[in-house]
This record gives structure tokens, sequence and C-alpha cells, in this order.
């Protein structure tokens, strides 16, 4: 399931990203913040008013805001 | 000869409380300066050993890797591998970890172990952690990392004395060179994650304040409202709160006036001191008090994690006009001075928001505006109140924030739309956890602040005054000529030249006169029309009363009111267009800033003055 999709206070794990999709400047930075396949995940706060963006994530110890655009690179499963 | 301090680089993530670490071990002592040829923030300080020896520190801009995505990070990476030109290499390094944080912190913790200086780990914020839930054990981190590893808690002091005893003890004995780090970033995080698992020893689950606030503060709708609201509060602050001490400074210069006054006979030199030093430099310095709260409130957002949320609640109205939260942060500040504003846009990724970001700063209004506005405001609104709490001036003055947001808004659509051409822009950045802001290191900012304000009212805008109170008093009109002084000086005769061309907007003499001066500085406007009137006054008494009065009587309101649309946009200062040359590097940027902000200024103006007059005011 796209990290965008993925339904608020879920515990997921990432399974892959997407780097060919996003532009380098974000692939790098994302790889600085620790998202890899592997990571736990969770999404913590979806948007603003009517708009369904940002998104606010839990990475390790860390809270991560990125844009939906970003989030649908990332693919995760959810954890039993 | 003496021999130089070695010098110490405090490095770590953004974040991670280096800045706090470096307020504790430094105190107050310390400078600000330019890294060389960059304009990135230099702050060094002094602190001391054991037993009294000096070391340089240097608090380095927060970095993710030394592989950069920013300037600032790569200023980081400069010092660090040494190859900064003009600038010495580090004789060791304080790599600042949060004890909260390890799995994402330690892989740039072991990227800079790497390198082989004498190294030491402040393992910070600890205490945080605790509360947290998470038990750590520092001997356990530093054998796996090879390098001492002493736990901080920088706002409590705690940690201080061993973290200097076992800096003092790797200057002395070098460790030898670990292991080359792990090639990949991946094969770097994955070591990094198993290192931060084996140092925990135990984990349970925090009292997560973090995480509960955000619920409040980044809820979709109450975020919003919070946020408006904190805003809406610190502008009516900057209002209120600041009343009584200009009235303190006011009174303190009236004083010394009237000091000088009593013991100086009537010539040249008391004019000198009372009509030009005084009446310019007071009139500015009363500013303070309100560019102290406006820093206060910047400072508290910035040091209690507020910052980073309001970019996220922020960031899809600031995507409408082709920017994103990240531009946010810069802006906010430039409500302060566009300067540090300007200078804040480094840890934008990607370089044309990052110029678009520059481009409108100067629109958002500075605290250099305040003196113009609270004068004009203070002479032609009245101090009525329109409802519980809110004050018709207030009102006026959070109209022309908004003025500016809405101009820069506008402004950002069309540059990132004709100009640059962006078509995309991105927002991607860590939400540091919340906390107290420490009283010490707010205090320590504001007094820098304060006293870069201060040394500008004693530079810039003394030697502004003082050329202006030349110009205004040369050559002396002869006695019983119908000519007044100041339409005789020297100013008097630049001003005519430049009266026809603000005329059409509503501008008398005076006001032509004032722009000019007000090229170096914004506030500058002020302080030479208290010059002018100081000058030109029939009497003693009419130079004793201040400014307000005397333009209430002598402008229109509509006049008035073109004067304020003219600086919302109008870019009267000299540092911010020569900041802007420095970070674009070239004249092209800040001549097509200055272009078409005094496009808009001179519109804005007309604008607002015809529209008046055609309500008759």
């Amino acid at each position: 399931m796209q990290l965008d999709r993925l339904p608020l206070n879920q515990i997921a794990v990432i399974r892959t990203i997407d780097w060919g999709s996003l532009p380098d400047q974000e692939s790098h930075r994302l790889r600085a913040l620790g998202f890899e396949p592997g990571v736990t995940i969770e999404a913590l706060h979806k948007g603003i008013l009517m708009w369904r963006d940002p998104l606010a994530v839990r990475i390790g110890r860390m809270t991560v805001a990125l844009r939906t655009k970003v989030a649908a690179a990332i693919d995760c499963e959810i954890s039993a | 000869m003496t021999q130089m301090p070695p010098l110490v680089a405090l490095v770590g993530n953004p974040n991670a409380g280096k800045s706090a670490l470096f307020n504790a071990l430094t105190g107050a002592r310390q400078k600000i300066a330019n890294y060389p040829g960059v304009t990135v923030e230099r702050k060094s300080g002094r602190a001391l050993f054991a037993d009294g020896c000096p070391v340089e520190m240097i608090d380095l801009p927060g970095a993710y890797s030394l592989d950069p995505d920013s300037l600032d990070e790569a200023v980081t990476r400069d010092v660090v591998l040494g190859n900064l030109a003009g600038h010495r290499r580090p004789d060791a390094l304080v790599i600042v970890l949060d004890a909260g944080n390890l799995d994402n912190h330690l892989r740039f913790a072991l990227e800079l172990i790497a390198q082989g200086l004498p190294t030491v780990v402040a393992l910070n914020m600890i205490d945080l952690a605790e509360r947290d839930g998470l038990q750590l054990d520092a001997q356990a981190l530093a054998r796996a990392l090879g390098v001492p590893v002493i736990e901080t808690v920088a706002v409590r002091r705690r940690g201080l004395e061993p973290l200097m005893a076992q800096l003092d003890q790797i200057l002395i004995a070098p460790r030898s060179v670990t292991d080359p780090v792990a090639s990949s970033f991946g094969a770097q995080n994955q070591r990094a994650r198993d290192i931060a698992r084996a140092a925990i020893i135990s984990e349970t689950a925090g009292r997560q304040w973090t995480r509960r606030l955000d619920a409040i503060l980044l809820h979709p709708v109450g975020g919003v409202v919070i946020l408006l609201s904190l805003l809406f509060l610190m502008f009516q602050a900057v209002y209120g709160w600041s009343e009584a001490p200009i009235g303190w400074i006011e009174s303190g210069f009236a004083l010394l006036s009237d000091g000088i006054k009593n013991v100086m006979p009537d010539g040249l030199l008391r004019s000198f001191l009372t009509d030009g030093v005084i009446a310019g430099v007071g009139s500015v310095v009363v500013f303070l008090p309100q560019i102290l709260i406006l820093f206060l409130f910047i400072l508290l957002l910035e040091a209690s994690g507020y910052m980073t949320r309001a970019a996220f609640v922020m960031d899809r109205m600031m995507a409408a006009v082709g920017l994103s939260g990240h531009s946010f942060i810069p802006l906010l500040s430039s409500f302060a001075c566009a300067i540090p504003g300007i200078m804040a846009t480094r840890t934008i990724m990607d370089q044309k928001e990052r110029l678009a970001t520059i481009l409108i700063a100067p629109l958002m209004t500075c605290s250099a505006r305040l003196p113009v506005y609270t004068v004009i405001i203070g002479a032609f609104i009245p101090a009525s109140t329109v409802g519980p709490g809110i004050g018709l001036q207030g009102l006026v003055l959070f109209g022309l924030y908004i003025a500016g947001i809405l101009g820069a808004m506008l402004a950002a659509a069309v540059i990132q739309r004709f100009v640059t051409q962006s078509r995309t822009s991105s927002f991607l950045i860590e939400m540091p956890r919340y906390q107290w802001p420490r009283p010490g290191d707010i205090a320590i900012n504001l007094w820098q602040r304060a006293w870069v304000f201060l040394r500008r009212a004693g530079t810039i805008i003394f030697a502004a005054t003082v050329i202006l109170w030349a110009l205004l008093s040369f050559p002396k009109a002869p006695d019983g000529s119908n000519v007044s002084q100041v339409e005789y000086s020297v100013a008097g005769r630049i001003a005519d030249g430049l009266e026809p061309i603000v005329r059409p907007i509503g501008f008398n003499h005076d006001i032509a006169l004032a722009l000019i001066p007000a090229m170096a500085a914004r506030e500058v406007a002020v302080s030479a029309l208290a010059t002018v009137y100081a000058i030109d006054a029939a009497d003693e008494d009419a130079a004793a009363t201040s400014l307000g009065p005397k333009l209430a009587a002598d402008w229109s309101l509509a006049t008035a009111l073109a004067f304020l649309a003219w600086f919302v946009f109008a870019p009267q200062c000299i540092s911010t267009i020569a900041v802007t040359r420095r970070e674009t590097n070239g004249w092209k940027w800040p001549i097509f800033m200055v272009s078409y902000l005094f496009a808009l200024a001179y519109a804005a103006a007309g604008i607002t003055y015809w529209t008046a007059r055609s309500f008759g005011l």
C-alpha cells in the first residue's frame, strides 16, 4: 500500500521506494532522513482544511512532514 | 607570541540541541560573523578547560550528511573536511546526538567519525529521551562507535564538565583513525540502526507529548485557527506591550535634549546635537522594544519546535503560489528583518523556490517599517476600539501586514510562473519534538538582535542623520528671508528635483526629502522627518513636541495613507539589497528586485492617494 493511502496510526514497514520517480534532491533528502526498505513507519497526520496534503509520518523516533506526491512513491506493508 | 587556542567544531543533525549546547559551553561570550566567502552565519565562542586554557568553539550549521543538499550543509562539510578557504580545519569535533533519535542521527555520526578527527560524542537531551521511556547505555555506544560518549543535557548544564575534560584528553592524545565508513548510504543506515538498537537498555511507552500536541496543532482546522491566532497575538503584542518602554525611552531622550539645551549656548553644535543626533537617532532607538517583542515571538516559535508545524500548516497554501512550507520559515523571519530571512532561505533545497523566496522576502513587513507605520498611524488613526480588545490602530497595522503578505503571494505566483519558470515545489522536513525554550538561550539571542539593531542605529542611521542634518542646515537662509531654512538648504533643493516625480502620488516636499536618506534604511524616513521638522521649527517649543502632531497638522490623510502604502512595497534598505546580491551571486536579481518593488510602491501609493481623495480625505 502506498504511504499516502496508509490509514492514520497504522504501523507499517516500508517495502520498496520508487527512487526513479522522485527528483534527485528529494530522494537524497529522504535517504538522509532514514527512509529505506525495512524501516517501520506510521502515518500520524494528514492535511490541512480541505486538502489531504501534506502528510506527517513517524519514522524511527522522528516525525517527518512530506507531500503526498512523494509519499506515493513509498510502498509499505501493514505489519501484523 | 601566544599560540592559537585549539578550534573545536560542534556538528550534528538539525534539532539535536547543538546550539543549546554551544550556548551552555560558551555562555554569552559569542561572536557572530560570516564564514569566508559565504553569508552563512558563523557563531563562535570561547570555553575554558579545567586548567584555564581557552578553546575556540564554533557552532556549525545542522546537517544530515557530508553530501550536502543545501548551502548550509555545504559549509558544514567544507569546514569538517578542511576545504573552506580562509578557515582552519577544526582540531576536534563534538558530535551532538539527540539521545531520543539515535536511529536517525547515528548515520551522520558514523560518517563524521570516519573523518579521523579527534572526536567526542555528546549524547544530548538524555532527559527528554528518559521522559519518553528510553534507557540508553552510553558505554555500549562508546564501544560501538570507538569514541568517547558523554551524556549531556545542555539546557540544564548537565555533563558539561565531563565533556570538556574528555575534549581536553583527546586533544592531547588523538585516537588512531578507525575503520573507514561503510560505503553506501543503506549500509551506513543499517549499521547505525544496529548500534542504536544495541545501545537501548529498555524502552517503554513514554508520554508522547509531541504526538498529543501535534494532534491539536496539526489538526486540519484547529491547526490553522491556532496559527492565525498566534500571528494575530504576535502583532497585537508588538503594539500593546511596547507602549510603556517606548515612553521611557522617549522621556530619556527628551531629558537628554533638555539637559544639553540647559548647559550649552544656542549655536551650531547645539543644533547638531539636539536636532541632528538626538532627534534622528532617538526616533529610531525608540522602536527597540517593538523589534525585541517581534524577535521574542519568532525565537520562541523556533525554540519550542512549533516553527516547522507552522510550515506544515502553511505548505498547501504556499503551494498555491508555487512555494512550499519551506519558504514560510524565512518569510516569517522576514517580519523581524529581511536580512536573516534571506539568509534563512539557504535551507530551501529547490533553488528556484529559494530565489523566489529571496525576491519576495522584502515584502514581509520588517521591523524597520514599524517606526514609519507607528508614527503615521499614531498621528492619523484615532486610538478608538472597534471591538473588545481590538484597537483601530492595531487593526490598521494588521491590515498593512496583510497587504504585504498579499503582495508577496501575488509576486511569488508571477515570479514562479514567468521568471524562474518553476513547475514544482517540494516539502520534506523533519519536525523536532516540542520542548520548553530555555530562557537563557532566548535572552542571549535577543541580546544579539538588540546589539545588531543598536549598532545600526549608531552607525548607518547615525551617519545618515548627520549627513542629512548638514544638508538641511546649509547653506543658511538669510535673515528675514521668507523662504524657510529647509527649502533653502541643499537637501531642500535636491528634494525639489524629486518632488515632481512623487507629486502625482500625493507626496509633498518633506516626504521627497525624507525618501532620499531612507534609501539607506526605511526607519531613516522617520528620523529624517524628525530632523526636518526640528530644524524647521519656528521656535524651541515646537521643536520639543514629538513628530506625530506636527505631521497630523501638516499632511492630509490621503497623503499619510499613500505614504504607508509606499512603504508596504518600497525596497528602501541598502543591507537587504547587499545581502540579495551576495546570496544570488550578482547584480541581476537585486536589480530586478529593486525595480519591481519600486514599481509596485509607486502604483500602490498612487492608487491609495487617488482613492482616498475621491472619498474626500
